[in-house]
Formats: structure tokens, sequence, C-alpha cells
């Protein structure tokens, strides 16, 4: 099958990028010690964490840009796929935590006999996997199927989702949800055998997280040639048109849901181990609303949009909070109020929107003169 | 201090219990005439000159001036006889006048007559002799302030003590209170006097009285006696006479207490409900007007609730600063802080309005993202002008205390925010209902662009609108700091559950976001003895999906024809 020209372009920028972040693990195993190329193993894992919420950002665009779905549970399955590989990535501790128990030291500290029933399959790799993917899918179905079916939308849907994210993430900051409450897992030893700390492991992950952002573009764009994603993008430009025409709308906006709550789930997993921990605050409500904004600055609706604003802005996040500790949230608040006010195609658009006021600009100097 | 001295009077008690007893009920009848003249005459002298006259004088005055200082419900007696029995009182003899002083803990000499410092010269202080009290009267001291609290002038006082003596169950009480009980004027401290002599009698009184007793505890639904009953049964089920009337009554009485505690369980938690509803119902009949507007959650809209608990800690810092502390005029702050943080909210709002959201009257959804951007510079700015911690709002003294009403207590506080929220629906319906602006409002919101080719100034009509949301809101706030916090995200807590009652109530739907506050304010309340917080919650959220599978526009949903609504 022959390539189309367009396709060709977006392999050709896929290749670039791919390219050019395989150039920062690159740097890290072979590059100086000092000097403007040189890439320290703490840039490397805070590179990737930006992947995992490039990662994230995309999973909300599926939703957000193509089927116009406003979901405000997104950081709630970031965080159930990073909470199923902390389990596994507590239970690799070993007797080697604090307390020198096969359990978990937070487990110790609450006074638990043994190990609860449903922590044990998570000593298994593949398994920890496979529930990295279908917790967050079966939330997402259980929830999606009585929100859709009720035909809930709009705003109702964001703030049902909000609130959805609200109680889960009451539930985990108890203590007796066997999830560590508040302090959440951290202290990891060992993922898949190697030194979770060392440098080749923050390489691997970040190499792992580059190709989750490849895969989920891939998925996203493949769905978006099919026939399923033309129906997507027409229930986000007129629901009941679609409806009218003899799709069933609920089972398309579902089958969606639950996808983009695995690829969130997938991004959580790879954010534990690069970021070392995991607590409840991940999910909290304001991280959902956060995770939107880095789509609106990048671009909703755009394939690569949301990549760009998830980098951006948490590159600047983490400048400010360094450099203006007490002014960072009046700049980031003050940004998104700008973006939004004008630049509403985001980063992506800011191209188009320049050339069309160009273009109104010469068409008014034509037609005045 | 308490512990030892309770241990002391058990074992005079010990000693000698028949003559004690007696001595007691003749002491009684005396006292009774004695007290019954005192208050016919309202003795002039004050506990101050009576006890500087016990300390002076003979051992045959004392009979008659404990009689006297028994009478009065004065804590300075306390003071003054425990500065006397640890040597603390001195008697200062002089060519003149002899007078009795007391060297304080703060290093001064108090002239025991009228408490007053005076300056002593070193040869006066050589002088001074160390007075103590005799063994004997010491235990009658003992008794004397032990009842004290039953004679003073504040009845809740009188009726924490009456319960307190009841429940340590000891005989020489039971006079003490029994004479009580003859002259006291106030109707609650009678029934805790009945209370606290039933209690007694239980461990006390003979076969028949402890039925009574029973009995009138029963009537009573004392809560204090549970455990005093449940004594008196489990003593007589171990003597093998659990059958016997004495521990049917018992247990009837138990199980009738019982029933009350749960009653007022129930209707503390209701009335709870109902309050935690009112504030709700003020913060989301802001949301539900603004919502209604734009179309989307003002996401903002918990900082305006911050706002409204800020203007009231600027308010009550001016009141301090101007009229103090304890003024009289403090109080009035809350009334006045009211309006005015009404007034600052809605100017805040009017701005924003002007200068944001009117250009996002198209675009719906990207308004909420730029309204969380302004949340999130609002509540740093708190976080610069007033500091990370909240800060404290006091509680005006009038709303302090509490509403009994047959036996549940209800706060003041809590039936100001009761009332408050009816003012508000009732403003806010006349507002809607029955002026030009609230005609205009309501044609907006039905539909803009309708209204503006009939010739509503839409864009006048929107930033009104707005910044009235805004103004409830921090109304919300100001209610709020009477029971909450204020600091930099108190509004973040109540705006979850703001959401919630707007999506049940139908958008832009006043009448149902009124009964979906209550609701839920309700259910909340309810559950949270039995579930806990977080449990409640979570469950209230459940119920909420579940009930718009039932009802998916909420309780009033709109009827239009549009395609889109």
């Amino acid at each position: 099958m022959a390539l189309s020209t367009g396709m060709k372009k977006e392999m050709g920028t896929l290749c670039a990028v791919m390219g050019l972040l395989m150039l920062i693990p690159l740097l890290n195993a072979i590059g100086p010690i000092s000097g403007p190329f040189s890439v320290s193993s703490f840039e490397v894992s805070l590179w990737g964490k930006y992947l995992t919420y490039a990662v994230l950002a995309m999973s909300l665009n599926l939703l957000w840009g193509y089927t116009g779905l406003l979901c405000l549970c997104q950081s709630l399955f970031f965080a159930l796929g990073g909470y199923a590989m902390g389990m596994y990535l507590m239970l690799m501790i070993g007797e080697r935590g604090a307390y020198k128990s096969v359990l978990p030291d937070f487990m110790v500290f609450l006074g638990y006999q043994k190990l609860p029933l449903h922590w044990e399959p998570f000593y298994n790799f593949w398994f920890t996997l496979g529930a990295i993917l279908w917790v967050p899918g079966l939330i997402a179905f259980a929830f999606g199927f009585l929100a859709f079916r009720s035909r809930i939308k709009g705003v109702y849907f964001s703030i049902l989702t909000q609130a959805l994210t609200y109680a889960a993430c009451l539930m985990f900051f108890r203590n007796d949800f066997t999830f560590g409450g508040n302090n959440g897992f951290t202290d990891f030893k060992d993922i898949l055998g190697f030194n979770i700390n060392s440098d080749g492991s923050i390489r691997g992950l970040f190499i792992a997280s580059a190709f989750l952002v490849l895969i989920t573009y891939l998925v996203t764009s493949g769905l978006l040639a099919t026939k399923f994603g033309k129906v997507q993008q027409a229930i986000r430009d007129s629901e009941n048109r679609v409806l009218y025409s003899g799709y069933s709308t609920t089972s398309f906006k579902l089958t969606i849901f639950v996808i983009s709550a695995m690829i969130a789930g997938a991004a959580g997993a790879l954010y534990v181990p690069q970021v070392g921990g995991i607590n409840p605050s991940v999910m909290e409500a304001a991280k959902s609303l956060e995770v939107v904004v880095w789509v609106a600055v990048g671009g909703r609706g755009t394939k690569w949009g949301p990549v760009i604003g998830a980098v951006l802005v948490n590159f600047i996040k983490s400048y400010t909070t360094h450099a203006f500790p007490d002014y960072w949230l009046i700049i980031m608040g003050g940004m998104f109020v700008m973006v939004v006010l004008f630049m509403p195609y985001g980063i992506v658009g800011v191209y188009q929107q320049v050339k069309s006021y160009l273009a109104r600009n010469r068409s008014f100097e034509t037609t005045t003169v | 201090m308490i512990a030892t001295c309770n241990l002391q009077e058990t074992q005079v008690h010990l000693y000698t219990p028949s003559r004690s007893l007696l001595l007691d009920y003749k002491r009684r009848i005396f006292r009774l005439v004695v007290s019954l003249l005192i208050v016919c005459s309202a003795s002039a002298r004050d506990a101050r000159s009576v006890m500087a006259d016990l300390i002076l004088s003979e051992k045959a005055q004392q009979g008659d001036l404990i009689e006297e200082l028994s009478t009065f419900g004065d804590t300075i007696i306390t003071e003054i006889y425990e500065a006397w029995r640890t040597g603390e009182i001195y008697l200062l003899d002089q060519e003149s006048s002899s007078q009795l002083l007391q060297f304080t803990t703060s290093q001064q000499w108090a002239l025991i007559k009228n408490g007053e410092v005076i300056n002593l010269t070193e040869a006066e202080v050589e002088k001074a002799k160390k007075m103590r009290p005799a063994r004997a009267l010491r235990k009658q001291m003992k008794r004397i302030i032990d009842t004290l609290g039953l004679k003073a002038a504040d009845a809740s006082l009188r009726i924490d003590s009456a319960i307190k003596l009841g429940r340590s169950q000891k005989l020489e009480f039971i006079p003490s209170l029994e004479a009580r009980l003859l002259i006291e004027p106030a109707k609650e401290v009678q029934l805790a006097l009945k209370e606290a002599l039933a209690i007694s009698q239980l461990a006390n009184g003979n076969e028949a009285e402890v039925m009574d007793a029973v009995r009138s505890l029963a009537d009573l639904k004392s809560v204090a006696s549970r455990a005093f009953l449940q004594t008196v049964l489990a003593q007589e089920i171990e003597n093998e006479r659990g059958d016997e009337p004495l521990a049917e009554a018992c247990q009837q009485a138990l199980s009738k207490i019982e029933t009350h505690i749960k009653q007022q369980e129930f209707f503390g938690s209701f009335f709870r409900g109902i309050s935690t509803g009112s504030v709700l119902l003020i913060v989301s009949f802001g949301l539900a007007i603004t919502f209604g507007l734009m179309g989307v959650i003002n996401m903002a809209h918990g900082e305006f609730v911050a706002i409204g608990g800020y203007v009231t800690f600027l308010v009550q810092n001016l009141f301090i600063q101007v009229w103090g502390l304890s003024s009289s005029a403090f109080g009035w702050y809350f009334i006045v802080a009211l309006p005015t943080s009404f007034i600052v909210a809605a100017a805040m709002g009017f701005l924003m309005e002007k200068s944001i959201i009117r250009f996002l009257y198209r675009r719906p959804l990207e308004s909420l993202l730029c309204t969380w951007g302004i949340s999130m510079i609002m509540q740093q700015s708190f976080r610069l002008i007033f500091g990370a911690a909240n800060v404290q709002v006091n509680n005006p003294t009038w709303l302090m205390g509490n509403l009994s009403f047959g036996g549940f207590q209800m706060s003041y506080t809590r039936l100001l925010i009761i009332l408050i929220a009816l003012i508000v629906v009732a403003l806010t319906w006349l507002l809607l209902r029955q002026t030009n602006l609230g005609l205009h409002i309501r044609a907006v919101m039905q539909n803009r662009d309708m209204a503006s080719s009939l010739g509503v100034p839409v864009a006048r009509v929107n930033t009104m609108t707005f910044a009235l949301g805004c103004g409830l809101a921090a109304l919300g706030g100001a209610v709020l700091s009477q029971i909450g916090n204020v600091g930099p995200s108190m509004g973040q807590a109540y705006i979850v559950d703001s959401f919630m009652v707007v999506v049940t109530g139908s958008v832009g739907n006043l009448l149902g976001a009124g009964l979906s506050a209550m609701g839920i304010g309700l259910v909340d309340q309810l559950l949270q003895p039995s579930l806990g917080p977080v449990l409640g919650k979570i469950t209230v959220f459940i119920v909420i999906i579940l009930f718009l599978q039932w009802r998916p526009g909420g309780l009033f949903p709109a009827r239009s024809r549009s395609l889109e609504d």
C-alpha cells in the first residue's frame, strides 16, 4: 500500500521526534559529564515524567479533543494505573523495608498480620501489566455505562467525573483502604530485578515512556482514520445528528472512554517508578483540571498539541515553582487565562491564527482600497 | 487536689455513718428555715465578710457562721478557704484595728474583706500571724464548698453542680440537694436536682426508695444515670433477683433512656443537616445563577466564598480596633459583615465579568478553564495577603450558647444560618420573580439570542447576574466563618458539594437547587454517625449518580423545544 504524501510527512515528523527523544538517554549514557550536552540521570527521569504526562494529555485529547467529552477523572485513571504498578514495586521490596518484613512497611505499621488477598497476584509482573489496563478500564466502563446510558453530557458529565475523582481520592486517603493512606507508596527498590535507581533503569523507563508516546500517537491517529474515528468526531460536532443517523452514540462514547482510561492507566504505571512513589494527591480533582489545561494550552483536537502542552506547561511549572515559589500559582493561573482568552486553538493553532489574522487584514485592505 | 479531698471525705463518712446521718437530718430542717429566711430577707452581708468573720470567730459562733455561709453561691468562698487551709491567710493586729490579709500567689498582700491589694511595711510583715482552720471546721467547710455550685447565680452552673453531686452518689449530699430542690426557682435546675437525687438514692436508699429512683429516672430520661442503672441491674442479676420488679424496672428505664438518646441523636443530625444544607444552599444558589447564565461552572466560585470569609475577618478586626473585643458593639460586626461581604464580592465579580468572562459566553467549556486559572490566582493571593494558615474569626457573644427545645440543643449560630438562608431564598425569589432585572435575567438564562433580539440589554444583564452570583457566594462564606475555618482554600471543601447540588437540582432552577441542597445536607449528616464522614460522602455521591439515572435532567428539568437542551 502506497503512503499518501500527508502520511509520509506525518511519519517523518514522528521519526524525527522519536530520534530527538532517544538523544536524551543516549547523551546520558555516553555523553560528556559536563557542558551543554551533558544530561544527568535526574534530568532523564524528569523528562520521562513529562512524557508520561504527555501520554495522559493525549488520552484526554482523545475524549475532549475528538469526542467532545470534557472528562475530569483522567487523573483518577492515571493514579489507578500508578497504584497497580506501585503495588508490584512495593512487593518487590521484599524484606528490605524498614521493618524487615515481607509485608510493605505501612501494613506492618498499621498492624496487618498477612498480605490482603487482593495484593497477592501483584507479585506477578504480567498480572500487574494487565491490571494497569483493566482496572482503570473497568472503572471507566462501569461509570461510563451509567453516565452515557442516561445521556449525561456536557458540563454535567464534567461535574460528575470530577465528583468521582473526589470520592475516590477520599477513599484512597483512608488508611484502612490497604493502599497506604495519605503516604501512599514509596521507597521502591527493584523493577524486574534491576535496581530502580540505577542509571540503566532510569534510561530504560525513559525509553519505555517515549515508546508509550509513540504507541498512543499511533493508536490515536489510527483510530481517527477509521470509520470509528469519523463517528467519534461527528459526536463531538453534533451528537444528535449522529444519533438520528442510526448510530448508538452510547457505545461509541463508552468504547472511547474505556480506551482513554487504559491509556491514562499505562501512563500512570510509567510515572510511578520514575517519580519514585505515589500518593492520593496525584488523583486530586485539581490534577484532572491541570491535564485539561495542558491540552488547552497545546491545542485541543490536534495530534501534537497535547504533547507540546503537557511538556511545556510542566517545564514552566518546574521552573517557576523553583524560581518564584510564592508566585508560581499566579503565573500559571495568569497563563491559563491568557491562553483561553487569546489563543483559543492553543500553541499549535497560533500559526493558523496569525495566518488568518493577516489574511483578514489583507482582504480588509483590498476591499477598502 | 479534688481527688484527695474526696478521699478524706469518704473516710470520715465511713467512721461515723449513723451519727452524721442523724445530724444531717436535724441540720437539714434548720438550714431550710434559715435559707428560706435568708432568701426572703436577702442578707446584706457578702461572702467575703462572712468568711472573714469565720476565720476570726470562736468555736461557739462557728456553727451559725457556717450556716450563714451555706446560703452563698459565691466561688470566692472556695478561694479564701483554700488560702486559709494552705496557710496564706495572715492576721495583722494593729493598735486601732486588726486586719485579715491574704498573701496571694502573685506575692502581694490583699485584704480579705474586699480583695483590695495593699502594701505592707517590713515590720508589719514580721508582725503578721498565720491563721489555720481547726480540724473540725475543715470537714464542714468541705461540704459547703462541694455544694457551692448549687447556689451559683448561673443556672447552667447549678445544673452542672447538681449532676456532679448526684453522680458521686454520696449520702451527705442528699440533704443539700433536697434543700436546694425546695427553693430552686428554675425548672431545668429542678429537673437536674431530681435526677441527681435519684442517682444518689440508687446507691444509698432502701428498696422502696431505689425503686422510686429508678422510676423517676425513667421519667426524666436521664442519660447521665445509664451507668448507675446498669450497676443496679447487674447487682440484682448477681444476687439472682433478675426476675423481680426492681430488675424489670431497671431494664424498662434503660430501654426508655436508650430510645431517648437515639431520638436525640437523630434530631441532632437532622438539625445539623438542615444547617449544613442552608450553607450549601446559599453557596449553591450563587453557583446555580452563574451556571444558568454561562452554561458552565464558575471554578472560582469557591474563592468568592473565601472572599466572604476574609471580609468578615477584616470587618471583625476593624470592630476590634475601634471598639475593642469586649465592648458590646463588637457583637454587631457580623451583622455589618454580611452586606459588606456581599458588596465586596459582587464588585469583584463585576470586574471579573467585565474584564474576562464576557469574552467567553460563546465558548462555555473554555470558560471553565479560565475561571480555574482565576481561582488559582485568587487562592495564591489570599495566601500572600493573609498567610497560608487559617485566620481567627470570633463568634459574637450573642451567637454563643444553645437554644434548648424539649431536651434538644440547637446552637444559635446554626439557627441564624438557617434564618439567613431563608432570607436569601426570599430575596432571590423576589429579585428574580418580581423585578424587571429578574425578568431579564431569566430571559437571558433561557435563551440568550432570543432575549437579545427582543431588546433585553444582554451585556448589562450578564454583568449584574454574575455579580449577584459572586455576592451570594461571599454571603455563604461569611456565614461559614461562624461555623468553620476561614482560610485560603475554605471554598474548595464546599465547591464539589455545590456542584452536586446544582446538577441534582437542575440548571438554573432555584427551587431545585434549594431542595437538593437541603436533601444533600440532610443525607450527608444523617449518614455520618453510622458511616463516618468519608463513606458518608461517597454514599451521597453514589446516590446522586443513581438518581441521575432516573432523572437525567435533575429534579426540575427545563422544558424546551430546542434540540440541544
